[in-house]
Formats: structure tokens, C-alpha cells, sequence
């Protein structure tokens, strides 16, 4: 079930469209940051407000890459893959996260601290290598940044 | 050397101010514009100017205005989106322009909006761009309170409110017509041409579609006419652009420079030159949709028709620049990875070609490639090409794919015999 603050922020949103179903990206998102990933009942409780159905709405939030179906870590990190960052390094970087955090992208650490992710380019291409923990951004990475950031989200 | 957009930013200061926009003649055009100017003839003083939309495209931005009918049924609103998405690969641009000078963005919205009588604007923003998205929602509500947007804009009779939308992350949303459909609430799925959004838009009302750079011109050519704007660059097109230069170069970054200088100014002058140790060996011009340059066209002007004419395309103008240390096979396999990874699924040379692609670069990358792979790529990209399918997306990966083929035709060569790669 939405919390009443998940259905205001919602109902919010709904205000500047002319029908609600428009709101279903904004739903999500809204879900998303309150839950950390947007579960299957989720789903049902967005597409049950929006007055559309279940699959629309799975169809919307697994178009998405920023839209989380599966449950994510307290922390995502975003290693940029992109050209520009291939070019300055990102793998030897993406290697060194990997090894340290014992999982590859796509993965969540046993402790439930950090889930790792690619992502094509962040606009960062100027100081690469770059990635985003949460919504920070990071450039100009080295194994020395790395350590004191993945020190640093709890 | 003028530079009209970028004059008033400071490199990592915070954004200009409401204030000192003002004090450097901001918001002035709009008044301007409510005192003395018909929405026609705001129009017709951007096709004067010639501004080419700074997306990628280099459409004509008057000639797309002139599209949208101002009489007709006005029960429902026109609307105007900024395209800000900037997703490609390599491209960094807007994001000086968000971060920098909110107020020349919207202050430009407000008169493109009153040039095509939209009462509802949008801007579409990158997902990952969090502190632009902090600052155009400050400066949006600045620019409300001081009687800029809402109801009765100056005391003009025009309405204009206008939105944030944060994406929630597709390269595909940045092509027009599927970015209106993410505002929908959908998934962005390329529509159908015709109908053009200037007749049939968001929520089927006639919308245009702008991007940042181009938007931020429009209070600067009010301002200062079109003569001024066309005597900005090198070559006749008009108006200076934000070029970006990443990879190996000494001093990688963005700068406001006039159209028509040169690949090798960008290069050697603004970015410095390759770093220590490393050679240039091509680069793609602007974004990973564009065809690679190589050696032979340092001397081509960066403009849209003399980029064109070197076979690639100006695209966004940031450039991506490969060295010799760089392996041109796997440049090309991340780039082609990436567009399997964001093809959107609707149309089958794209849906089905590019992981087909992706998978013999990479299998070439690893030395497991075989040489009819070679015909199979060049078949691919043909098929990728405009009028094959949908919207841009496959003829845009189609471009690095073709080039770089035909320019480091030796190095795929020598993957597959050496059966390695000689860069590893």
C-alpha cells in the first residue's frame, strides 16, 4: 500500500496534467525515493491511483534504466562505461571497485551497503573517468578517490 | 571574440543570479519583445537569423516555429519543450549552459514560448544532471515571483507556466517525438512523421521542441538582430557554438568559439594539443552518432554543411578523440554497445543489427573474430541507414560503425589474423 506521503506527492504531480496517467514516470519516481526500488505491489498500487493498468505501468518502469525493479543497496554506484571514460581508464577503475566490493555490475554487497551499475555517460566526458554514487558525482577518478568515497556512504 | 552565451559564466562559480542576470541586460528582451513585437515577427527575426537548432540536427529554428498554427482551436494549450536531455555519449555542452545561466534559458523559453503562443512549457532535463535540476527549479521560482512566468507575464496578457521534468534515463528520450512521449508518462518510443509535432505534439497539441544552446540565443537575437547574429561566425551560417573536445588532449573541456574554425584550432589551440607520448589518430566530431575525421580533415571548418561535406556530421560539436593507445576496435565496440543497449526495441534493424554487431566487434576485440564479420558490419550499417527505420537511433550507430571501418580497416584486419588485440 502507498504511504499517505507517497500519494500526495503523487496526487501533486497529477495537478499540472491534463489526465493522471500521464503522472505514471513521476509515480515512480516519487515510489523510488521513497522505497530505494519499486516492488511488484508497488506497481499495482501506481497503476490503481493512475486508474490504468498493471502491465502499463511495468511497461513504463521497466523502460527506464533509472527506474529500479529489484531491491538496490543503501548506496548505488554508477560507474560511467561510456566512451570518453573507456578511453581515460574506466576499467581498470570498474576492476579495482569490483574486487574490493566482492561483487560485479549488477551486483548488491553481502552487507547490503553498495549496489554497483554501469551507466552510458554522465556527462562528465571533460574529466573522466566519472561515476555517481547516489546522486553525487565523482571525475577524475583514481584507486586513491575510490577508497576514500567508498569510505565515505555508509 | 564575442562569446554572447558564455560570456557571463565563471567556471566553477555557482550559477548567475536573477540579479546579476539583470545587470548584464537579462529579462530585457522580453520587454522588448511585449512592448513592440507580434509573435510573427519574433518568428521571422529567428529565420532572419538563421539559427540552426544546436541538438545535433541543425534544423532551421524559425522555419520550425513558422510550422506551428497560432490560429485555430485555442480551448487547449501549444506547448514548448527544451530538450536538455543530452545523452550522447561524449557530449557535455548544455550542461555548462544549465549549471551557468538558468535565467538566459528562460528568459529565451519565454519569448520562443510567446513566438508559437505556448501557455505550458517544459524542460526536459538529463536524470543525471541533479545540480542543474537545483538550480533551474530555483531560478524558475525567482523568475516567477518576479512577474516573468505565471498569469499575465508583465502585464503583457500572456500566460506561460513552465515545468521541470527530470528524466528517468534513456538516450532514446532525446529524439523528439520520443521525448514527448516520455512527458506523456509512456515509454519513449519514436512517433510516427507526419504528422510534425509543430501540428501534432505533446498530448496532440502543436509543440515545439528546442534544445538549451538554441533556446539560450533567442533573448540575444532579439536584443541584438539578426545581422549581429550572422556576423558571429566564420562561415555565413551564423552564431558561435559550444564545442567540447574529451580523450587524450592536454586540456579537455568546452568552449563558446565562432562556427568555421577549424578541427586543428579546436584541437591544438582550445584543448592543447594530444598529451605527452600520445598521436591523434581520428576523432568523432560531435558525439558518438557522427562519423570519424581523421588526419586528412584537420583543416575542415566546424560547421554543419563543411562537417557534412567531410562525410561525418557537427552533431552537438563535442568532440571524442582517439589516440594511439586507444584500440579503434574496441572504441567502436563500446560505442555500438551502447546503442544496442538504448535501441528501444521498436524497429528490427536496430532491435535485432545492433546486439548482432555488438557481438562480432566484441568478438573481434577478443581475437575470436572472423574476417566475413567484416562484410556482415559494413551489411549492418547499410541497413542501419536513413529510411530503414523509425527514427535516427540505427542510422546514427551507424556512422562510427561505417567510418571506423573504413578508416582502421587494417587494425580490424589484423585483430582477426593476429587473433588478438595488438592493444592488450
Amino acid at each position: 500500500m502507498l504511504a499517505e506521503e507517497e500519494i500526495k506527492e503523487i496526487n501533486e504531480e497529477i495537478k499540472q496534467y491534463p489526465y493522471p496517467a500521464v503522472a505514471c514516470i513521476d509515480a515512480l519516481k516519487i515510489v523510488q525515493k521513497h522505497r530505494g526500488w519499486v516492488s511488484d505491489e508497488s506497481v499495482k498500487d501506481i497503476a490503481q491511483l493512475l486508474g490504468i493498468s498493471n502491465e502499463e505501468v511495468d511497461g513504463v518502469a521497466t523502460f527506464y534504466s533509472r527506474i529500479y525493479r529489484k531491491p538496490v543497496g543503501r548506496n548505488v554506484i554508477l560507474v560511467c562505461d561510456s566512451v570518453s571514460c573507456m578511453i581515460m581508464g574506466y576499467e581498470s577503475l570498474y576492476e579495482y571497485i569490483s574486487k574490493k566490493l566482492g561483487i560485479a555490475f549488477g551486483g548488491t554487497s553481502t552487507d547490503g551497503r553498495f549496489t554497483l551499475l554501469p551507466i552510458s555517460c554522465l556527462g562528465d566526458c571533460d574529466n573522466a573517468p566519472a561515476m555517481m554514487i547516489n546522486n553525487d558525482h565523482f571525475n577524475r577518478l583514481t584507486a586513491d578517490i575510490i577508497d576514500e568515497l567508498l569510505e565515505r556512504y555508509k | 571574440m564575442e562569446r554572447p552565451l558564455t560570456q557571463n559564466i565563471i567556471p566553477g562559480s555557482a550559477a548567475l543570479s536573477l540579479d546579476d542576470y539583470r545587470k548584464n541586460g537579462g529579462y530585457k528582451s522580453l520587454g522588448i519583445v511585449f512592448k513592440k513585437m507580434a509573435p510573427a515577427e519574433i518568428t521571422n527575426l529567428v529565420k532572419a537569423s538563421n539559427l540552426l537548432g544546436r541538438g545535433g540536427a541543425g534544423f532551421p529554428t524559425g522555419v520550425k516555429w513558422s510550422l506551428v498554427p497560432l490560429e485555430g482551436d485555442r480551448s487547449k494549450p501549444n506547448y514548448l519543450v527544451c530538450n536538455a536531455d543530452e545523452m550522447e555519449p561524449g557530449t557535455f555542452k548544455d550542461r555548462y549552459l544549465l549549471e551557468g545561466n538558468p535565467h538566459q534559458l528562460i528568459e529565451g523559453m519565454i519569448i520562443s514560448a510567446y513566438a508559437i503562443q505556448a501557455e505550458k512549457a517544459y524542460i526536459f532535463l538529463r536524470w543525471a544532471y541533479k545540480k542543474a535540476e537545483e538550480i533551474l527549479r530555483k531560478a524558475i521560482d525567482e523568475a516567477y515571483k518576479a512577474g516573468y512566468l505565471g498569469k499575465n507575464v508583465l502585464g503583457s496578457g500572456f500566460n506561460l507556466d513552465l515545468y521541470v521534468h527530470s528524466s528517468a534515463g534513456r538516450y532514446i528520450c532525446g529524439e523528439e517525438t520520443a521525448l514527448l512521449n516520455s512527458l506523456e508518462g509512456k515509454r519513449a518510443l519514436p512517433r510516427t512523421k507526419p504528422p510534425f509535432p509543430a501540428i501534432s505534439g505533446l498530448f496532440g497539441r502543436p509543440t515545439v521542441v528546442n534544445n538549451v544552446e538554441t533556446l539560450s540565443w533567442i533573448s540575444h537575437i532579439v536584443r541584438n538582430g539578426s545581422d549581429w547574429f550572422k556576423g558571429l561566425s566564420l562561415t555565413p551560417t551564423g552564431g558561435t557554438k559550444l564545442f567540447g573536445v574529451s580523450g587524450k588532449v592536454k586540456n579537455p573541456g568546452t568552449w563558446e568559439l565562432p562556427l568555421g574554425i577549424t578541427v586543428r584550432e579546436l584541437l591544438e589551440e582550445h584543448a592543447g594539443g594530444m598529451l605527452p607520448g600520445h598521436k591523434f589518430r581520428g576523432a568523432l566530431p560531435g558525439g558518438a552518432s557522427t562519423d570519424f575525421l581523421v588526419e586528412e580533415h584537420l583543416d575542415v571548418k566546424m560547421d554543419f554543411s563543411t562537417v557534412a561535406a567531410a562525410g561525418s556530421r557537427m552533431g552537438t560539436g563535442t568532440m571524442i578523440v582517439l589516440d594511439d593507445k586507444t584500440c579503434p576496435v574496441a572504441f567502436v565496440h563500446n560505442v555500438e554497445r551502447f546503442f544496442a543497449l538504448e535501441s528501444c526495441g521498436w524497429c528490427t534493424p536496430c532491435r535485432e543489427g545492433l546486439p548482432w554487431v555488438e557481438k562480432m566487434l566484441e568478438s573481434i576485440e577478443e581475437g575470436t573474430g572472423k574476417m566475413e564479420y567484416l562484410d556482415l558490419l559494413k551489411f549492418n550499417a547499410k541497413y542501419f541507414g536513413p529510411g530503414n527505420t523509425f527514427c535516427a537511433h540505427a542510422p546514427g550507430a551507424a556512422e562510427p560503425l561505417q567510418s571506423g571501418l573504413k578508416y582502421f580497416y587494417d587494425d580490424f584486419v589484423k585483430h582477426i589474423t593476429d587473433k588478438k588485440c595488438p592493444w592488450r
